[in-house]
């Protein structure tokens, strides 16, 4: 009994040294962010909100941050409405090249975004659209799309077919019970889809630092050009102001969809 | 019809006949997918076999030369030996330090399993570059490792932790394991605890339920979270290179200042077409290992 405690104690520590490893920059990130001087030093000595300030006003991350909520947003917009269109023909058609056409639709998670990246940078320069807002939606849209895919068939796969049967039978055209049935059942995946595409663009470092120049400069790459020279705690306040955007957005899906349920 | 029968038919809610209305409902998501996936591959690979001059996309001709270049140069192979082994040293660290997370949050009752579950992942919602920026903060000379040391007077210098292979394996690691936690969680799923009392029941200690039971049932899930990790890792870039403060070469960095400073774009498609074939050989290998896992 006493050494089948210990077992428990010691994997209980275990799990909480990883937890710890795993956070472990998030954390520190936050405690560096109130820190007074304008260089990087631990452990704080006085805590302000200095750093926060310096972002506000620090005119490339502002601009940055905008540009990233309008790719961002046009993103989630047409990945979504691709996506779901998608999902219903995969879910609820039977047709002869659904495999293939669902395959099609993960590829672009296997490949891999440095090799995507070097592609769309070589199809937009032929097209002349390097560092436009053209450019990076376009390279956002087919990276999302998959992961609205997901979600939304996961909603879709759980409903209750007989309900949508039910509907038809008393006389609903196939667009009325998808409008008054099917969208409200399905709704939280579909709102979770939208959240992580927005997510998914809002963070994507790696095609966008390919793409982007200054002129439509996406925060992640605002932030990557920063770290190449300088690593003050300003940084740090951005981030904690971004990790605050994913949290939000997290409970936004924790409760749309659950997230035990996008886990299993 | 008996019960069977009807089970073993296609759903009833599944037509056959809305040819036009499916086209119509894949046709924005296949088009977008053309666009912003197939064209670019098509593209990187023409550009590949060509000999246009840096910065330019048109004109050349087809030729082997940028992989002749690649392949008789040194450096590459270099390049290509440190890609690997960091890959390899991550997806073995990732791995095993997700899989006791994973197996925690898999059998776990407690009522906090669902914050812990997205504590663990939700790291991967926050940007790879604040993650990096985080273990910037962690390791480098003034940083909280080396300060907390100086300031308790433990050490007289910093330690170099930053700006070299080890700084970008620890930050590598931290950032790859949750997506190596959610392959494991969802491989998981098989797991019942009516299979382990059951197993306690014929007399099996706590060992023997381990190895005969859950880990070879969490077999597939660690090796997909391998895989991942594995994958994501022979492309990662911004780690590396922020990590790495230029002393890390691997395929990924190379293959950005080729693209985005040098401008050599002959040769940035060549490189990543060389890691699309590394890539396929890992997902070669990866099937191989499934297959032999679910005999």
């Amino acid at each position: 009994m006493h050494s089948h405690f210990l077992t428990r104690a010691s994997w209980g520590f275990l799990i909480f040294l990883i937890y710890l490893f795993l956070l472990a920059p998030i954390i520190v990130v936050v405690i560096i962010s109130f820190d007074t001087r304008p260089y990087l030093a631990f452990p704080p000595e006085h805590l302000s909100l200095r750093s926060y300030a310096l972002v506000l006003q620090n005119a490339t991350f502002v601009h940055s941050f905008g540009v990233s909520l309008a790719v961002g947003m046009v993103v989630a917009a047409l990945a979504l409405i691709a996506g779901t269109l998608a999902s219903l023909a995969l879910v609820r058609h039977q047709f002869r090249l659904r495999n293939a056409a669902a395959f099609t639709f993960i590829t672009p998670l296997l490949v891999p975004h440095i090799v995507l990246a070097v592609g769309v940078l070589l199809a937009l320069a032929t097209l002349d659209l390097i560092d436009t807002y053209t450019g990076i939606i376009v390279a956002h849209v087919g990276i999302t799309i998959p992961y609205v895919i997901r979600t939304v068939s996961m909603s879709l796969e759980a409903v209750d077919i007989r309900v949508e049967e039910a509907a038809r039978v008393h006389g609903a055209t196939s667009l009325t019970t998808f409008r008054r049935i099917t969208l409200p059942l399905i709704l939280p995946g579909v709102i979770s889809g939208a959240v992580v595409a927005f997510l998914i663009s809002f963070d994507e470092a790696v095609i966008s630092l390919f793409i982007v120049n200054t002129h439509v400069r996406t925060l992640p790459v605002a932030i990557f050009n920063y770290l190449e020279f300088k690593t003050d705690p300003q940084v740090a306040a951005l981030s904690v102001i971004l990790i605050l955007i994913s949290l939000i957005l997290v409970v936004v899906i924790e409760r749309a969809i659950g997230l035990r349920r996008v886990l299993r | 019809m008996s019960v069977a029968a009807i089970a073993d038919q296609a759903p009833p809610h599944i037509s056959r006949s809305d040819r036009p209305l499916v086209a119509l409902l894949l046709l924005p998501g296949l088009a977008a997918i053309a666009v912003t996936f197939l064209l670019p591959l098509l593209w990187l690979v023409r550009i590949s076999f060509s000999d246009a001059a840096p910065g330019i996309v048109t004109g050349g001709s087809g030729t082997l030369v940028n992989y002749v270049k690649i392949v008789t140069d040194p450096f590459y192979w270099r390049i290509a030996w440190n890609t690997i082994l960091l890959a390899a040293v991550v997806c073995v660290l990732a791995t095993t330090i997700s899989y006791p997370v994973a197996l925690f949050l898999a059998r776990t009752n407690s009522r906090w399993r669902g914050v812990l579950a997205a504590l663990a992942i939700a790291p991967l919602l926050t940007s790879t570059v604040v993650r990096t920026y985080g273990w910037m903060v962690i390791l480098s000379d003034q940083g909280v490792i080396n300060g907390s040391l100086l300031w308790l007077g433990i050490i007289d210098a910093p330690f170099r932790l930053a700006n070299n292979f080890t700084a970008a394996v620890i930050a590598l690691t931290e950032i790859l394991m949750p997506y190596a936690i959610l392959a494991m969680l969802s491989g998981l799923g098989r797991l019942n605890s009516e299979l382990e009392g059951a197993a306690a029941l014929l007399g099996a200690n706590r060992w023997k339920i381990f190895s005969r039971i859950i880990l070879p049932l969490s077999l597939p899930g660690i090796a997909t979270g391998a895989l991942l990790v594995f994958v994501l890792c022979i492309s990662s870039f911004v780690t590396p290179r922020l990590m790495g403060g230029g002393r890390v070469f691997v395929f990924g960095t190379e293959i950005y200042s080729d693209a985005t400073a040098t401008l050599d774009w002959t040769r940035a498609a060549a490189l990543s077409i060389l890691l699309l074939v590394l890539f396929s050989c890992v997902i070669f290998i990866y099937q191989r290992i499934m297959k032999s896992i679910e005999l």
